[in-house]
């Protein structure tokens, strides 16, 4: 402990409070600040990891732009936002709002939360189990679900059923998040709306439409953009259950970037394929935020 | 109770076996896997993946739990996600006090800043990161990816933080600079005392989620000795010398402490959620 400043009973100018922020800085600096521009560097560049780079200017983004596989890895984000941010926000919404408000008050608090837990107990593996869990019960040759059902389906070797079978394994593992957390959101919902809504004889999805949607609506946006910014990031599922395929069936920005790095030494291209997808998410979120900002204004 | 009108008395148990069906659907993975980490593979092969197991069949754990030294993932995990925990609270609070109480100058930057950090993709960080590690002698270490993600993390809770200490009544903190507490007093034995149950959350959010990581320290911890618990499951996956219900255990291994921390940790966890719907 530092002795009290005896003489300054007032606080000293506010540039002391940066000496709180300069462990964090130099730890920001190495570690975030200087990779991030180092891979925008080497994004402008030919290097296989070892020895010096070489110039090549904008080539590997004028590649990037022309490489299908490129095309197809953001196509496939596109199918796991629907996935695990738009599927899982209406699904959530109805079963957050028929939990809240019909199954809590005609079956009780507990059936309620007994059911919300078992929505949200998927969410609490970490993603790579998820897959481990999945990759086992879609096994071709022992998997339970083809014991179960006497199926051959190679669910996620086929190149035309791969892509569904991992959107349908992440809205399993995403479902929850939305449940919970609108779940809580409907609760600073003033009880007396929806008792208004009941007297004046306001069907239950008239009231999910025009009570509960409007209420929690700042919910809403956070769990739409936490879980499309997941969407764009996601590794570890395809890691574990495709590595991208077959062929690139299931390859994502993401994993085609880890290829690139690590199995090609493309460490040039790779980066460039980084940046592009850090520039896809900063961008979304700063999208997210306006519009978030703009409806609050409208509100207030 | 007006909409019982619509649904009717068959209409609401309809409504609730509807909801209970699904909630089985999403249980089902976890008691499949449950109850075949329990069997021999001949067991799995004629009574298939639904019968329940004869005995308590432990071989396949046993021999999952030997083959890549469990207990040893085990403990890499804990004590990666335990420092960083610990270290990106820290780091949090720091910055906090400065940026939320502080107000220093420039800070809506900085906040900005905190927050970009941690949605960037780990991608755009991995190769000058992995580079710089093998430069200063840290690549496969445990060192390397708590420093990692001590910054990453830490980079969340400045930015949560920052707007928690925001509304901290400031008449405490004026008492307290009336009777001549230095700033360093007032943080520790003003601040973090009041802030706790803030920090609580933070921990143990920073604790999972590191639990959780997968990429990062996937590319790091390429030796036996330091891997994690879902490196070493998720490297492992539909390796050819794994038999069915040996897959099986291998899986029940990793979902077992998941669930156990959501089980200790529920309550704080509900909280977390509901106070800044943080994830």
């Amino acid at each position: 402990m530092a002795p009290p400043d005896a003489g300054a009973a007032r606080p000293r100018g506010r540039g002391g409070y940066w000496l709180y922020l300069l462990p964090s800085l130099v730890l920001f600096l190495a570690i975030i600040v200087v990779p991030f521009l180092m891979n925008v560097a080497t994004s402008f560049t030919r290097w296989s990891g070892v020895g010096t780079p070489t110039w090549i200017g904008l080539d590997n983004y004028t590649k990037l732009f022309e490489d299908e596989r490129f095309w197809a890895s953001f196509q496939h984000n596109v199918a796991l936002i629907v996935a695990m941010a738009v599927v899982p926000t209406v699904v959530g919404l109805v079963l957050a709002a028929a939990l809240f408000d019909y199954i809590a008050r005609r079956f009780g608090a507990r059936t309620a939360s007994a059911l919300r837990a078992a929505f949200y107990l998927p969410q609490v593996l970490p993603v790579a189990v998820a897959g481990v869990v999945w990759g086992w019960m879609l096994h071709p040759s022992y998997g339970a679900v083809n014991q179960i059902f006497g199926l051959k389906v190679n669910w996620l070797g086929d190149p035309d059923l791969a892509l569904a079978t991992v959107m349908a394994i992440m809205v399993w593992f995403q479902l929850g998040y939305p449940v919970v957390i609108f779940m809580a959101g409907l609760q600073r919902v003033d009880p007396s709306l929806y008792e208004a809504a009941e007297i004046d004889g306001a069907s239950w999805w008239r009231r999910f439409w025009h009570i509960t949607i409007p209420q929690i609506r700042p919910e809403i946006f956070v769990v739409l953009l936490t879980c499309t910014i997941a969407a764009l990031k996601v590794f570890g599922p395809i890691f574990v259950l495709t590595r991208g395929g077959p062929g690139s069936a299931t390859m994502v920005p993401s994993y085609f970037s880890y290829l690139n790095f690590f199995q090609k030494v493309n460490v040039g291209y790779g980066s460039a394929i980084a940046t592009v997808l850090a520039l896809i998410i900063v961008v979304v979120t700063f999208l997210f935020l306006r519009v978030q900002d703009r409806d609050q204004e409208r509100d207030s | 109770m007006t909409s019982d009108r619509q649904f009717g008395q068959p209409g609401r148990w309809a409504v609730l076996a509807a909801l209970v069906l699904l909630a089985a659907v999403m249980l089902v993975p976890f008691a499949i896997v449950t109850l075949n980490a329990f069997k021999s593979p001949a067991e799995y092969s004629s009574g298939g993946p639904l019968s329940l197991p004869h005995g308590l069949y432990l071989d396949g754990i046993v021999a999952f739990w030997q083959r890549v030294d469990f207990g040893l993932k085990l403990w890499n995990s804990l004590l990666i996600s335990g420092v960083v925990a610990v270290a990106a609270v820290l780091l949090s609070v720091l910055n906090a006090y400065a940026l939320g109480i502080g107000r220093v100058r420039g800070r809506l930057w900085l906040l900005v800043l905190f927050l970009v950090a941690n949605t960037l993709p780990q991608e755009a960080l991995v190769y000058p990161l992995y580079y710089l590690a093998k430069q200063a002698g840290l690549y496969d270490s445990r060192l390397a990816v708590i420093l990692i993600f001590t910054v990453i993390q830490g980079a969340f809770g400045t930015y949560l933080l920052s707007s928690v200490l925001g509304r901290f009544p400031r008449g405490i903190l004026e008492a307290a600079e009336l009777d001549g507490a230095s700033r360093w007093r007032i943080l520790w034995g003003i601040v973090v005392p009041i802030s706790r149950p803030t920090l609580m959350v933070l921990l143990i959010f920073f604790f999972i989620w590191t639990w959780n990581e997968f990429f990062l320290p996937m590319v790091f911890l390429i030796s036996n000795d330091n891997q994690t618990v879902p490196v070493a499951l998720g490297v492992l996956q539909g390796e050819k010398m794994m038999d069915a219900t040996m897959s099986s255990a291998s899986a029940l291994l990793g979902i077992v402490p998941a669930v156990a921390f959501f089980l200790i940790f529920q309550r704080t966890l509900t909280r977390g959620i509901t106070v800044g719907a943080i994830k």
